[in-house]
């Protein structure tokens, strides 16, 4: 029952900012947005951070889940629980869909795995690439999906509480994996994969377990993406820039801590809007230096991953979460 | 059988662009065992170099062979500085650093000069007008060969242009002069050495940076060359242009066997036809090609002996799924689908043999 307890003070701590926050609706959709992004990197950080492989395909994964759940829900809109109240049946239907977006993603996930975790480092990273490529061509080239143009009129579902709860799961599952057998097998082939093998890791499985997992948290992120945009493109928000986006967010937070990715995530996510809106708020409705703010943060973010690797390749953190470094200080003062 | 001789032109032409840029690729991943995203940027940016120059030249000093080759020498030693730049401040300070930091540099610095090539900078230098980046829109790239054609069959059937012929010819020649400087010469002997360990190279009195910065130079300066033939056939060219062609290129490289020229040469090659086979007959065209890859596999496989029943099973398995697969896309119009063909090619490539077609297994040290 204990472990238990986090749950519920979560539920209760959600619930409420999600009540002080009913009025705002712009902190609300940037909140949405610095959610489903910490998810992202806490979830791609399990592959790339805990396991030590690099996989440069998220935003395929999210794509996956957020086209399958919207789908999903445009053909159950129309549906109801009777006995239920409107609001609630359609909550309902859209944990169903989330659960079912993050399982195609997962499903992807061990396909793209299950052969391509025996390949080594970059030509992981190429495969994984490769598979975000080509699940864009397949749905630009799919009709059903909207094609190039987009799937639009998903009903808008996604809430503070969904999201940021399912950032509290996140979190939770990243940190109770690293204290399990499981976790330190993942460890155990980041530093070393062949020492790994040799203690009878089954290093391939291990890696796939982790690829799923991780891809399900992802595409559970791209289905509440898809729930509170009014249009998903295959264009912009399941790029390769997406994935490296997240790539960055895991990299500059730390690979392997998971606070780190957290963090990160919520700067790199807060900073371009913020400057955004700062501008608009200083040059009045200068929209131009607005949009070259928009276009300055792909090479701003090339850049950062270069000076980072050259000054400090273990990123912000290492692989310590932000609660080690306290520890530490007081260790020394001690 | 017009038609098909026009396709199998076509996807050489292409193949003979990816073959330039995979060499680039190999090269470098021979030495510095590194996949260097950045390759295709750079030879966006001789693209770009190109472009200049030929616009200051104007109009009316175009298409003759002295302009052409101005334009290529510059482009392709603009390049080679920005690939001694990239390895000497990027690169070589990482060394002896984990691989994958390496590889994120490499992703970052591709992000930096594609993306920051899609900024509008001019400026005014003494009374000149100056563009300093380019901007995102596409520009026209100018006829810097003269479009002609070289042989007509039939009646306008198959038509092989100019630039074709020339393409292939460098394509060929550029990988005869490589093999013979890594093979033939003192320098690709020290290449070949650091390429094996350059730690011990260096012991041997091998000058190992040098080596790796002048080979990162050779290859970016054929990047350069590449992108400018790319240009001439394309006709357009844009800031993100390098992203999907380098991407193509190192595909192309790993389905050869990473490090092996003329393997990238053969798998840019496969890959040109590959695309032009899904773009005129649809994405089915694939399935007899990958039938005939896995076939050989299995042959060799057979040949080496082992557990006679787990092969026969294997292979009926890669049999029966690719058939179905093939079932899956027999509707599926082939030209929208261009892009994907490489990527599902190099899965296929590294299921089946990892090490290319060329490459040879290399134990691990540990």
């Amino acid at each position: 029952m204990k472990s238990l307890l986090p749950v519920g003070i979560a539920m209760l701590v959600l619930g409420l900012l999600q009540l002080l926050l009913g009025g705002s609706p712009y902190v609300v959709y940037l909140s949405l947005l610095v959610g489903v992004n910490v998810i992202l990197a806490v979830s791609l950080n399990i592959v790339n951070g805990l396991t030590g492989q690099f996989s440069i395909g998220h935003a395929g994964f999210m794509a996956v889940g957020a086209y399958l759940s919207a789908a999903l829900s445009l053909t159950l809109k129309d549906y109801k629980v009777g006995f239920l109240p409107g609001a609630v049946s359609d909550q309902l239907f859209f944990i169903v869909s989330l659960l079912a977006g993050g399982t195609g993603a997962a499903l992807c996930g061990f396909l793209v795995g299950l052969p391509s975790l025996r390949l080594k480092g970059d030509y992981l990273a190429i495969v994984t690439l490769g598979f975000g490529e080509i699940i864009l061509v397949a749905l630009r080239n799919t009709e059903g999906l909207g094609g190039a143009l987009g799937l639009s009129g998903t009903p808008q579902y996604t809430s503070f509480f969904m999201v940021w709860f399912w950032v509290f799961l996140v979190v939770l599952f990243a940190r109770r994996l690293l204290a399990s057998p499981h976790g330190r097998s993942l460890v155990a082939i980041r530093e070393d994969e062949v020492a790994a093998e040799s203690m009878g890791v089954d290093t391939t499985a291990y890696k796939v377990r982790a690829f799923v997992v991780s891809s399900f948290f992802a595409g559970v992120a791209g289905a509440l993406f898809s729930h509170f945009q009014s249009i998903i493109t295959p264009g912009d928000s399941f790029s390769f820039v997406k994935s490296m986006e997240i790539v960055v967010m895991v990299v500059a937070g730390g690979l392997g801590s998971t606070t780190g990715a957290v963090i990160a995530a919520v700067v790199l996510t807060l900073l371009p809007e913020g400057m955004r809106a700062l501008f608009i708020s200083l040059g009045g409705d200068n929209a131009a230096l607005a949009q070259s703010i928009d276009q300055l943060r792909k090479p701003i973010f090339g850049l950062l991953l270069v000076l980072m690797m050259l000054t400090r390749p273990q990123g912000l953190f290492g692989t310590h979460e932000v609660w080690d470094l306290l520890k530490r200080k007081k260790g020394a003062t001690a | 059988m017009y038609e098909l001789i026009q396709h199998l032109i076509n996807g050489l032409a292409s193949g003979t662009i990816y073959a330039l840029v995979a060499l680039g690729y190999t090269m470098v991943y021979g030495v510095l065992k590194l996949i260097n995203f950045a390759h295709g940027d750079v030879m966006m940016v001789g693209v770009y170099v190109g472009y200049a120059v030929a616009f200051t030249l104007g109009k009316e000093h175009l298409g003759s062979v002295w302009s052409a080759l101005l334009i290529f020498a510059v482009a392709m030693s603009a390049c080679a500085a920005l690939g001694f730049l990239i390895e000497r401040f990027a690169y070589r300070p990482l060394r002896d650093k984990p691989r994958l930091t390496a590889l994120i540099t490499a992703i970052g610095i591709s992000f930096a000069i594609s993306y920051g090539f899609q900024f509008d900078v001019h400026g005014t230098i003494g009374g000149h007008e100056l563009t300093l980046l380019p901007g995102a829109a596409a520009r026209r790239f100018p006829e810097i060969i003269r479009p002609t054609q070289w042989l007509v069959l039939g009646d306008d059937d198959v038509i092989i242009w100019n630039w074709q012929v020339i393409s292939f010819g460098i394509a060929l020649s550029l990988m005869g002069a490589l093999q013979y400087l890594v093979f033939r010469t003192r320098f690709g002997k020290a290449m070949r050495a650091v390429s094996h360990d350059h730690r011990v190279a260096a012991l041997m009195g091998i000058p190992v940076d040098t080596i790796i910065a002048f080979t990162f130079m050779l290859g970016s300066a054929l990047a350069a060359g590449a992108g400018i033939l790319y240009a001439i056939k394309d006709k357009s060219i844009q800031p993100l242009m390098g992203v999907m062609v380098g991407l193509k290129a190192f595909v192309a490289a790993v389905i050869g066997g990473i490090g092996n020229l003329p393997g990238a040469v053969v798998g840019a090659l496969l890959l040109g036809l590959c695309e032009e086979a899904v773009v005129g007959y649809g994405a089915t065209a694939l399935i007899p090609l990958l039938v005939l890859f896995l076939g050989v596999v299995a042959f060799e496989q057979w040949r080496r002996g082992g557990d006679r029943s787990k092969q026969v099973a294997v292979a009926g398995a890669q049999l029966t799924a690719l058939l179905g697969f093939g079932w899956l896309i027999r509707n599926v119009n082939g030209s929208t689908w261009r892009d994907a063909v490489a990527f599902g090619f190099l899965i296929v490539v590294l299921l089946a043999r990892p090490e290319g077609l060329f490459g040879r297994v290399q134990a691990e040290k540990v």
